[in-house]
């Protein structure tokens, strides 16, 4: 860690937040891609992890709700070590995590409400999900999702005949679907143009905010992290090399994070 | 400065396709193709006299054929024809219900075990590499003629091609879908029929109507060895000389294994 701002949450708030402590990850043993990472989320506003393609950014978002398991560190969210969990703990504590992707991931071949009903996976089940007999406040909240993302037009459409943008749209709202505690978002913007990309991050602070629910968001684009971010953190080589608000965050830090020179002008 | 000429003094760099390696290779491969055909043709031990009268006897043969007797028809074909049509339904759809569980053994992507892949890649060989005909002999045996043993014959024999396409089709799925299923807290089965299923349908369709059309066509000899329809009614005309009868089979065949590729080369093109 180096001299920039510190951060430090509130005491009352800590039991709410998110602690992962000495997180190390390792497709290769002896080629750690997060070496012994630790960060502390308070439970509010916007996380912006920035850093270099292939830094661990990825992999640091993908072992909060173990979609990749990390080779050892903790990670204590709501007072449990979810680097511990298995089985249905697992998916129980996974259900309360809502996560955005880059290539928006939907069930293309199925319908945009039902995508949206995804989100209601860990909590129906199986035989209700089956047969497509969702309990009706579900159904309800999903139009109302569609609608505050945007897209209540287009609910019966299948998820395939969907722009971009909108796909990810959809994206959003099942994650929202979930009622989540915590919001992930990996490279949410990275496959869409600039000005959706702007819009898109806006729905996510927005919709977020109004439920308050944090959000940790991985994102190269330093200009969006910069607007709609509360706090950012640099990772370079799997290691944070910045944490503070986006004030802070000086040319000279850029170049630590990103390394070279000359590309800032 | 850019320029695209080599400097004069330069030696001229040189490129083949092949390396040396790879040449020794193919032309190893050439020899050993033609060897294959010499062998081949020598041990199969053509008889040029029959070569000779083999455009008269074929001739002989369709003219026997001819006129088709269509009395026959309604009287035995009729019936055979329906038999051979639901035997090859029926083993299609016993083969998807024993097939099924087998593919998700075998896919890569679903079942991390060793153990229960490879018990399902033997049973996918094992049925497959016996034919359909060596089925029915062993089904004829145990329930004696008819067409329960060709059915239990023609899906025996599916198993091992549709499990293989099966579980091919489920290790195409894009793994995004399934992340965002499995970070919603979804159970493995709801992964499966929220994520899985509905990327996998169109695949599972298609090589469903694919078999179906395969199974017509070899449901309808397999009566030849006592497995019912078609084929029994043609080994009936055969061994009684009814020429003008095995005529008529025969095109029966002909027609609804035509009708059987039209029909499922279009629902497949519209499933696409």
């Amino acid at each position: 860690m180096d001299a920039s701002i510190p951060f430090r949450p509130a005491a009352a708030e800590l039991d709410r937040a998110l602690v992962i402590r000495n997180l190390r990850k390792e497709y290769r043993a002896g080629q750690p891609v997060l070496k012994d990472v630790s960060l502390t989320v308070e439970a509010r506003g916007m996380t912006a992890i920035i850093g270099p393609s292939g830094t661990g950014k990825s992999t640091l978002i993908r072992c909060i709700n173990r979609l990749i398991d990390p080779t050892s560190g903790e990670i204590i969210f709501r007072g449990q070590d979810l680097a511990r969990l298995h089985g249905r703990e697992l998916r129980i504590a996974r259900r309360r995590m809502g996560m955005v992707f880059q290539e928006y991931n939907l069930v293309e071949r199925l319908s945009v409400i039902e995508n949206v009903l995804c989100g209601r996976l860990g909590y129906v089940p199986v035989w209700r999900a089956w047969l497509r007999r969702f309990p009706a406040q579900d159904i309800d909240r999903a139009f109302h999702l569609l609608d505050a993302v945007g897209l209540g037009e287009l609910a019966t459409h299948r998820a395939d005949q969907l722009s971009g943008g909108q796909r990810q749209r959809v994206g959003i709202a099942r994650a929202l679907m979930q009622e989540p505690d915590l919001l992930l978002a990996d490279e949410p913007t990275s496959s869409l143009d600039p000005k959706t990309s702007a819009e898109i991050m806006e729905l996510i602070a927005r919709r977020a905010g109004e439920r308050d629910i944090p959000v940790i968001v991985n994102i190269h684009n330093v200009e969006l992290a910069r607007r709609f971010a509360d706090r950012i953190v640099g990772m370079s080589r799997g290691e944070i090399v910045f944490d503070g608000p986006p004030r802070a965050l000086e040319d000279a830090r850029l170049l630590q994070i990103y390394g070279g020179e000359g590309w800032l002008e | 400065m850019i320029t695209t000429a080599a400097p004069a003094d330069a030696p001229l760099r040189h490129w083949q396709r092949f390396t040396v390696r790879q040449r020794i290779m193919r032309s190893g491969f050439y020899i050993g193709a033609l060897i294959a055909l010499v062998w081949s043709l020598r041990s199969i031990e053509i008889i040029p006299e029959f070569l000779y009268d083999a455009p008269q006897q074929t001739v002989d043969l369709f003219a026997r054929m001819w006129p088709i007797d269509w009395a026959w028809y309604p009287k035995v074909v009729h019936g055979a024809l329906i038999e051979t049509l639901h035997t090859a339904t029926l083993g299609t759809i016993l083969a998807v219900a024993m097939a099924s569980p087998v593919a998700l053994m075998v896919a890569r992507n679903i079942t991390r075990s060793v153990i229960l892949s490879s018990i399902g890649r033997f049973i996918l060989v094992a049925t497959r590499s016996v034919h359909a005909m060596i089925w029915a002999l062993f089904f004829v045996a145990v329930f004696g003629p008819g067409t329960l043993a060709g059915t239990m014959a023609i899906a025996m024999h599916s198993i091992g091609f549709m499990g293989k396409f099966l579980s091919e089709a489920i290790e195409e799925a894009k793994p995004g879908p399934i992340d965002a299923l499995i970070a919603t807290g979804a159970s493995p089965l709801a992964v499966l029929l929220k994520g899985y299923w509905p990327q996998v349908k169109p695949a599972f369709l298609s090589i469903s109507m694919f078999r179906w059309d395969i199974n017509v066509r070899e449901s309808a000899v397999l009566g030849l060895v006592g497995g019912g329809g078609l084929g029994m009614a043609l080994d009936t005309a055969l061994s009684n000389l009814y020429w003008d009868e095995a005529g008529l089979v025969l095109l029966v065949i002909f027609i609804v294994v035509m009708i059987a590729e039209v029909v499922t080369a279009w629902a497949r093109a519209r499933i696409i």
